[in-house]
């Protein structure tokens, strides 16, 4: 299984790294999110700082969502799914492959945002362990979630509108502790932060494992 | 082939449980609003809630039971059957209904309790975001696709929105107690109640059950419906393929004898 999804994962980044298309489309789609929630905002300073945690995970999680479209996009070629499948690779390996790609992307892509918010919105983190930890964390739950729902819409017509509509709702639980355990470590208030780490934690986790059983029946499927 | 499908009666059980239901309900309506005194704190908003726990507990226990029981039964193997599929899709759309009639009647009880249609506290906010991962949900179950393809998707669905629903309660819950300490949240939601006010309670949750159960069981029906029709659509347009196509032979053929001979390309 482990071997299988380093092979998966290796393929996906580098597809990624070839194609580029995450570095020219979404990445700049979240410095661009970033930029237009500040526009929403206004200009007050105080207000900014305030709302940059929240600004910083609603850009992620909508690059998220094209991350994963990503994500689908590659396997969805012609015939390409079925050659995954006849490949006897274990769908629990496709699938942690798969995850372990899109949350290598997004955590380069935090990293970016991380950059960003820094620069326009004059925030410090001051907890970096707890920022870092939580967005570990939320990576692996994004990213598992989100090859999930990947999977369910694959290879439906309609998949770039519906993925949003169903992955979104589902990921809200991370958007608000992500957004808090951030706040906390901006403030430098580790204790309630870590709070937050509870609702992460299960989140991750309950969704890597629930991905590693449904993947295959998922796969069969699409 | 084109018959009795479309004709079928529903069971004779579900007429009755649709009769109490509407009968419950009419008590509860008449209780609620007439015989049952106003509250001593809320006066007559109180009477709201003779309906909206009702609803909410619909909304959330009885759909999800029913949603998420029906979508594993139908994955495990064992139990395989489109029955399951067809309960689990048919919960999910009765449970949009009663999860937005929670959203309204708690909305309408809001506005003069709280001052406000809409707060964000946890339970409100919780399920605002299982109405919209119902309707997600449907969105799904409308892309077309073979019966069991659609049924396993589907069921694997329901399952992972089954599983977030704890996760996003417990996380709007955090979320609100952590750093709003005293809110709107008005504790006077914690009536005693007790008489005839318990008794309007009880038959509305009564009411509710049936009148869910009833749709629930109505909707099913429709699936299986149109699932027939689906079926008796493809059937007919097949037949009508092969008539033109034995036509079409004929006239080729009839043109062809004439200049028989040059053999056609």
């Amino acid at each position: 299984m482990w071997h299988d999804a380093v092979l998966v994962a290796g393929k996906d980044l580098r597809i990624e790294a070839r194609s580029r298309v995450g570095l020219w489309q979404v990445v700049p789609f979240a410095l661009l999110v970033l930029v237009l929630l500040a526009f929403a905002i206004g200009p007050d300073q105080a207000a900014l700082r305030h709302a940059a945690p929240g600004i910083f995970w609603v850009a992620l999680l909508f690059s998220t969502v094209l991350a994963i479209q990503r994500s689908v996009a590659v396997e969805s070629g012609e015939g390409t799914r079925d050659g995954l499948r006849l490949s006897g690779i274990d769908p629990a390996g496709i699938f942690l492959g798969k995850a372990a790609a899109v949350g290598l992307q997004l955590l380069a892509l935090q990293l970016v945002l991380w950059a960003g918010v820094t620069f326009l919105f004059d925030v410090r983190v001051h907890v970096v362990w707890l920022a870092v930890t939580a967005s570990l964390v939320a990576t692996v739950g994004l990213a598992c979630a989100g090859v999930l729902y990947g999977a369910l819409s694959a290879g439906l017509r309609v998949r770039d509108t519906l993925l949003p509509l169903l992955v979104l709702p589902v990921l809200a639980p991370v958007l608000l502790a992500g957004s808090k355990a951030w706040e906390a470590a901006l403030n430098g208030n580790a204790s309630s932060g870590t709070q937050w780490l509870k609702i992460l934690v299960p989140f991750a986790v309950i969704y890597l494992v629930v991905g590693l059983v449904l993947y295959g029946p998922l796969q069969e499927a699409a | 082939m084109s018959e009795p499908v479309l004709v079928r009666r529903r069971p004779r059980w579900l007429d009755v449980v649709g009769v109490l239901g509407v009968v419950a309900m009419g008590f509860t309506v008449w209780l609620g609003l007439w015989v049952t005194p106003p509250d001593v704190v809320q006066g007559n908003l109180a009477r709201l809630l003779y309906i909206h726990p009702p609803i909410a507990t619909v909304a959330l226990y009885w759909v999800g039971l029913v949603a998420a029981g029906g979508s594993l039964l139908y994955l495990w193997p064992r139990t395989r059957s489109l029955f399951w599929d067809r309960l689990a899709a048919s919960a999910v759309e009765v449970g949009a209904v009663f999860s937005a009639l929670t959203l309204v009647t708690g909305s309408l009880w809001g506005r003069p309790a709280w001052g406000v249609w809409w707060t964000w506290d946890a339970r409100l906010t919780s399920t605002a975001l299982l109405l919209l991962l119902e309707i997600g949900y449907m969105a799904l179950r409308r892309v077309p696709a073979e019966p069991a393809i659609r049924a396993r998707r589907c069921a694997v669905a329901a399952l992972l929105i089954a599983i977030d629903i704890p996760i996003v309660h417990f996380s709007v819950d955090w979320w609100q107690t952590l750093h709003q300490g005293g809110t709107v949240l008005d504790p006077g939601f914690d009536l005693h109640v007790h008489g005839i006010m318990l008794w309007t309670l009880g038959l509305g949750f009564l009411a509710f059950s049936l009148i869910f159960v009833w749709l629930l069981g109505v909707r099913y029906q429709v699936e299986v419906l149109q699932d027939a029709v689906g079926d008796q659509e493809l059937e007919v347009s097949l037949t009508e393929r092969w008539s033109e196509d034995t036509e079409l032979v004929g006239v080729a053929s009839g043109d062809r004898d004439p200049h028989a001979g040059g053999g056609a390309p």
